[in-house]
């Protein structure tokens, strides 16, 4: 049994570390010099000769592309604050209006809710290919393509936040609302001061999801944008690579932290957001 | 009294649909309605308001692109999810007998997710290009060099990326199908004398299906994502092995094939209704079984 366990660690720890190495190998990269950088994986890029090659450690660990890239990279700007200018509207919208109708689904009864959800659930789960084609006629419609809109307004009307916040506010007691009603609350301010209070788990976890889905998206700018100076940073790090490796690895770590530091602060909530799309109706 | 209660229900249901009304209202305008009007066009001439049946469909069935595609798309699925699923169903397992460690290797296993796509997609490049460092490694082991991403291995290349990047998701899931096994099941079975590989067939195997099904159906609307990696390594024309239904769309986009995207989107669309209600079918007979 003992034996048994430690095999078990021992290979978990492996798939750790398997896991891991891309993100430690970025990391460090970061802080690699230019040229530490260009003589070791050079050749990947179509400079250099031989093949490329990795260290654990950077053998002159440097600040100097980060500060490159601060000050003398005004490319990475732009692109960073239109990842941020599509991505915070997307998830704050998203919030305004599904919490309402992640409410009424999960309070109310009424002729039809149980065909609406289904519907919610297929659209929750049909690939970005099947509506890319429709969304794109009404963008082209409504004159949104080529625009930061193009990607906010299809963001904000996502079912999967609603799947997921119903959840939450269906483990409010019933009991809770009997007595408020009973004090005379009407149904908007039950929901005000009840049901966004009692579904704050679920609300961090749609928000966190939809931020990782946003930040994450490179279908749907490919698909909207047109025009290169509108691209988030997602779709604009690979075009830099060959240009500048040393920029290039620092953007990659820049780009990854915001994405990092929202799933490390709501990895909790992440984690019930998931199991919450899992549980069937 | 009764009318008095029915009263109170309607004012209930107007609550309930003004509640729902603006996520209707967004979806009906930007996703049900375009989507009708795509299945519409699906039927017709591009510039013309010609009626043309199923012209349109066959088109898309006929067309050699689209065929790799789908070929590709299905192959991957029936690779990866199956690989997926018992992988990360092992690790679960694993995980939970690691009383100290599990949730720091869960939160490990669920990392990736939160790493975006285009963060590694250099790093993939220092790995499988020609000159990277995997080829490095095969030369110093005395092996031959691989074209990774131009041979039929960047399909194995893009599997494995799949599985780094949603193994972690599997797993949450897992993991809570598994916490809600009483254990005084296994308790009972320890008595009766049976072993732990008796103890996961018997007990811990049939207590998952329904977690199974569900996990598939995840696993399957997230590997539509792969593609993701697919571009950003190998652009909008990669190695013909990993050429997936993603890639079509995206040039058929680009040429504004209206029609046939119109066209092949209805039959995505209907296959994936088909295949997740037949999941769900498969699902609820296990779990009456």
């Amino acid at each position: 049994m003992k034996g048994r366990k430690l095999f078990s660690f021992v290979l978990l720890s492996l798939m750790v570390i398997i896991i891991w190495l891309p993100i430690w190998m970025m990391i460090t990269g970061s802080f690699m010099g230019l040229t530490e950088l260009t003589e070791r994986v050079g050749a990947v890029l179509g400079y250099g000769e031989g093949y490329a090659s990795w260290s654990l450690l950077p053998d002159y660990p440097t600040l100097k592309p980060y500060v490159e890239l601060l000050l003398d990279s005004p490319g990475f700007f732009p692109m960073f604050w239109n990842s941020c200018f599509q991505v915070i509207p997307g998830v704050l919208g998203q919030l305004l209006i599904a919490l309402p109708a992640a409410w009424s689904f999960a309070r109310f009864r009424f002729r039809g809710k149980h065909a609406l959800f289904l519907l919610y659930i297929v659209l929750m789960i049909m690939p970005f290919q099947v509506t890319m084609v429709s969304s794109y006629l009404v963008l082209d419609r409504l004159r949104l393509m080529n625009s930061h809109f193009a990607l906010i307004l299809p963001m904000i009307f996502s079912t999967f936040p609603v799947f997921i916040m119903e959840k939450s506010f269906q483990g409010i007691p019933l009991a809770l609302i009997e007595a408020a009603k009973i004090d005379g609350a009407g149904e908007l301010k039950i929901f005000l001061n009840i049901g966004i209070p009692m579904g704050t788990a679920g609300i961090i976890s749609a928000s966190v999801l939809g931020f990782l889905e946003g930040w994450n998206a490179v279908e749907q700018p490919i698909t909207f944008l047109r025009d290169k100076a509108l691209w988030p940073l997602s779709l604009y790090l690979p075009s830099i690579a060959i240009e500048k490796l040393g920029v290039a690895m620092v953007a990659s770590v820049i780009t990854m932290m915001p994405a990092l530091l929202f799933f490390l602060f709501g990895q909790r909530y992440i984690e019930d957001g998931i199991v919450a799309s899992g549980i069937k109706e | 009294m009764r009318k008095k209660k029915s009263k109170l229900q309607r004012r209930e249901t107007i609550a309930a649909w003004l509640f729902l009304l603006p996520s209707l209202l967004g979806i009906s305008i930007f996703i049900l309605l375009p989507f009708l009007d795509a299945v519409r066009r699906s039927f017709y001439q591009a510039m013309g308001k010609a009626f043309v049946g199923l012209e349109n469909y066959s088109t898309v069935l006929h067309n050699e692109a689209f065929l790799l595609a789908a070929k590709n798309t299905g192959r991957f699925i029936l690779t990866c999810i199956p690989l997926l699923l018992i992988i990360s169903l092992l690790l679960s397992v694993m995980v939970v007998g690691q009383k100290r460690w599990g949730d720091f290797f869960k939160v490990s296993f669920l990392i990736p997710m939160a790493i975006p796509v285009a963060s590694v997609a250099l790093l993939w490049q220092i790995l499988f290009q020609n000159k990277g460092l995997l080829n490095h490694l095969i030369i110093k082991l005395g092996g031959q060099p691989v074209d990774w991403m131009n041979s039929n291995y960047a399909f194995a290349i893009l599997v494995i990326s799949y599985l780094w990047k949603n193994i972690g998701y599997d797993c949450v899931l897992w993991l809570s199908g598994l916490s809600s096994i009483p254990s005084s099941l296994y308790e009972a079975a320890a008595i009766d004398g049976a072993g732990g590989i008796a103890k996961f067939r018997f007990i811990t195997l049939p207590a998952l299906i329904p977690t199974l099904f569900i996990t598939a159906v995840l696993s399957l609307v997230n590997s539509f994502k792969v593609f993701r990696e697919a571009y950003l390594i190998a652009g909008s024309y990669p190695h013909s092995s990993i050429y997936m239904l993603q890639h079509l769309f995206n040039n058929w986009f680009i040429s504004l094939d209206v029609q046939k995207m119109c066209a092949a989107a209805v039959m995505l669309a209907a296959t994936f209704v088909v295949f997740v209600l037949m999941i769900y079918r498969m699902g609820k007979s296990g779990v009456e079984e």
